[in-house]
């Protein structure tokens, strides 16, 4: 039987008494969304806090607003089912429907939420696992060991950044807002995270990720792809989030294109994007685009299939994602 | 410390004494009897202890009685009406769609919730709505069939319903 460990639960009504309530207990405390990434962690003792914030009741961090000329803020506290089904993000930021709803299996988007996915603990083969399991191969640096079990020579921990949200919210350009007691801070989401499968985001422990930002959509196309080894339940092994703007002639204003599960945060694919801007995307440079993406990413064996697969599939993945959103444009005529 | 709480399961309210480190899971198979909820995997991963909250599917073992005491519970338990199955528990028997079994009370509570909200699915949406729940029979073709057979005949019993007169014509 996987048991939690004991906890107190601690239910804030607001903002506020939460961020307090998270202060006066220190470290020692955790807060808690969905749970359904904290709560298995929490029983195979990945994180035995002794004490839980809930933040189910909490109003601030509730609602989807804005419009895509102004841009839409989406509570950290919606559902990955109410985010991946409302219909502003659908018709504005289709990147964002899609990735919310790939999302392991509807029970868990009914619970689980954007915030709790933008935050989801990096993942690697030999860190989610039971506690017995852990203990029989002697523990890895993550959590009660020393050395790094996939490459026992690095000085770092390789777990990787599964969440599908977090390369959209990237490439859709999306800031987040950080509430603590000791005041708030609104930043690019690429701020929240660390290149560091120990400590991959740079939300303090006693912060609350309040809201999300998209800026305005109006010329953007956007779109994500998942790989996975079922179409259902499985973390992505590798995701794929491109964000296009096409100018009036047909060539590229802007380009986002952002790698999900290939390191321990979001990868922009810098050179790649910088490749499309102001061109015109004939197949040959979408090629040439797909290929220097795909250099970005580096898998270690450290997720399910193999890496080989993975790295193979990474060019094919980013071209089918830039095939689409061309071909759509292309297709809607005039517009 | 043990908190008094009190949930609301199929229509009844029961005070339970929990800690607050209990799944709904354990409460509701260990402390209530409601055994109806099968204990799978524990982590997230197989969909065997679904139930509904306000008409939701979510996973019982991840999830805290603490923070349902507003909703109203829906077990397998919970489906039958006057002693009378759920028209899906009755498809689910007559179309073979249970071997084992253990994935059934999950499987069901998916369908039902599906069929709330959208009483014509296709089987592309069926299979959808439960893609949250593995049957390692692999019995699915069965339970899809078992499901739009439901389905046709809800559909039925809704437009008896609307025709009241409709039995007593010739």
């Amino acid at each position: 039987m996987l048991r939690l460990p004991p906890f107190r639960y601690l239910a804030p009504r607001t903002l506020s008494e939460a961020t307090r309530l998270l202060a006066e207990e220190g470290p020692q405390a955790m807060p808690v969304a969905g749970g359904t990434d904290l709560l298995p962690n929490m029983k195979r003792r990945q994180f035995t806090p002794a004490v839980l914030v809930g933040l189910r009741r909490l109003r601030e961090l509730k609602g989807i607003g804005g419009s895509p000329d102004v841009g839409v803020r989406i509570g950290a506290g919606e559902t990955l089912t109410s985010v991946s089904n409302h219909p502003l993000i659908r018709a504005h930021y289709p990147a964002l429907a899609l990735a919310a709803a790939a999302v392991s299996t509807p029970q868990l988007r009914n619970a689980g939420t954007i915030g709790g996915n933008i935050l989801l603990d990096t993942r690697c083969n030999y860190y989610n696992q039971t506690e017995f399991w852990r203990h029989s191969i002697g523990y890895c640096m993550k959590r009660d060991g020393s050395i790094c079990l996939v490459a026992p020579g690095s000085p770092r921990c390789w777990a990787i950044s599964s969440a599908d949200t977090a390369p959209v919210l990237v490439a859709l350009q999306a800031r987040v807002r950080l509430v603590s007691v000791r005041g708030e801070r609104e930043i690019p989401i690429q701020e929240l995270f660390y290149d560091d499968g120990m400590r991959p985001y740079t939300r303090e422990a006693d912060e609350i990720l309040q809201e999300i930002w998209l800026p305005p959509a109006l010329g953007w196309r956007s779109t994500y792809l998942k790989l996975r080894r079922r179409g259902s339940f499985d973390f992505p092994i590798l995701g794929v989030a491109v964000a296009l703007r096409r100018e009036p002639d047909g060539r590229i204003g802007d380009a986002r294109i952002t790698l999900g599960a290939v390191a321990s945060h979001p990868v922009e694919a810098e050179e790649a994007m910088a490749r499309l801007r102001g061109q015109q995307p004939t197949p040959t440079l979408l090629q040439e685009v797909a290929t220097l993406a795909a250099k970005r990413a580096r898998p270690l064996d450290n997720a399910d299939l193999t890496i080989t697969y993975r790295k193979q599939l990474t060019p094919v993945y980013v071209r089918r994602a830039l095939d689409l959103l061309v071909e759509a444009e292309q297709g809607s005529g005039a517009e | 410390m043990r908190e008094l709480i009190t949930l609301r399961i199929n229509g009844e309210r029961y005070e339970v004494a929990v800690l607050p480190h209990r799944t709904l899971l354990e409460v509701l198979r260990e402390d209530l009897g409601l055994t109806g909820t099968k204990h799978g995997c524990e982590l997230g991963e197989c969909g065997a202890c679904t139930v509904l909250l306000d008409g939701v599917p979510v996973l019982s073992c991840l999830t805290l009685p603490l923070e349902v005491q507003d909703c109203e519970i829906t077990t397998i338990e919970g489906l039958e009406e006057q002693g009378r199955l759920h028209p899906l528990q009755e498809t689910f028997a007559e179309l073979g769609a249970a071997q084992c079994g253990y994935c059934t009370p999950g499987m069901l509570l998916s369908a039902v919730a599906l069929l709330r909200q959208n009483p014509h699915p296709t089987r592309e949406e069926i299979k959808q709505a439960l893609s949250g729940n593995l049957c390692r029979c692999t019995g699915y073709t069965k339970i899809y069939e078992a499901v739009e057979a439901a389905a046709e005949r809800l559909s039925a019993a809704r437009q008896g319903e609307r025709q009241p007169n409709a039995a007593l014509q010739p």
